[in-house]
């Protein structure tokens, strides 16, 4: 198996967000809320620090 | 917009429902450890337990199929580390290394983002072994 290095990250935000959003909060919706937080802050970074360091190579 | 941590249970303050008073209390949390999800099963949070082994299999079983590496011995400080990360993953880790998977040496990118995964793995698991814990002293509802 070789993903992409992006589907790589996404499944990576996936599983990680899944298992953050049930341990650290206490009610499904709280879970959901925050899983999806940590997903977006997963893959919004890397899409930001992937433009920087593509433009620090420049 | 994250949402606020759970609040701890005052500290004194015993903890809620019949079924948390009896038993060993550290069940779930080496049940946990061992199989992930089966400690949620355990402190009867079926649903949660679901989510958790599917999230944490299947990263274990992904990175296997992308040739990352398992930590078999500890050399030096970083491979005792990546080791105590593999080992979260309990009965994975051990079943795999029975099986001589994840043997190969890093050779590729993506393979070396395999053997993370595998890490990341068993640290996870550990945080879902010690939330199955913490259901069941009633630390969280």
């Amino acid at each position: 198996m070789q993903p992409s290095h992006f589907l790589a990250v996404l499944l990576f935000a996936l599983f990680a967000s899944t298992v953050f959003g049930i341990t650290m909060r206490d009610t499904p919706r709280r879970m959901v809320r925050y899983g999806a937080y940590c997903f977006v802050l997963f893959v919004g970074s890397v899409i930001v620090f992937s433009w920087v360091m593509f433009l620090i190579a420049r | 917009m994250a949402t606020t941590p759970n609040k701890p249970t005052p500290a004194g303050k015993p903890a809620t429902g019949k079924e948390q008073q009896q038993g060993f209390v550290y069940l779930p949390l080496i049940a946990g450890w061992l199989v992930p999800g089966a400690g949620h099963f355990l402190v009867r949070k079926p649903i949660r337990g679901v989510l958790l082994a599917i999230s944490i299999i299947a990263m274990f079983v992904i990175s296997l199929a992308m040739q990352g590496k398992l930590y078999t011995s500890a050399q030096d400080i970083l491979s005792l580390l990546g080791m105590a990360g593999d080992l979260g993953s309990g009965l994975l880790y051990f079943v795999s290394r029975g099986l001589g998977l994840g043997a190969q040496p890093t050779q590729t990118t993506v393979a070396d983002y395999g053997r993370v995964f595998i890490v990341v793995a068993g640290l996870l698991n550990v945080i879902a072994a010690v939330d199955a814990h913490n259901l069941r002293t009633g630390r969280k509802n």
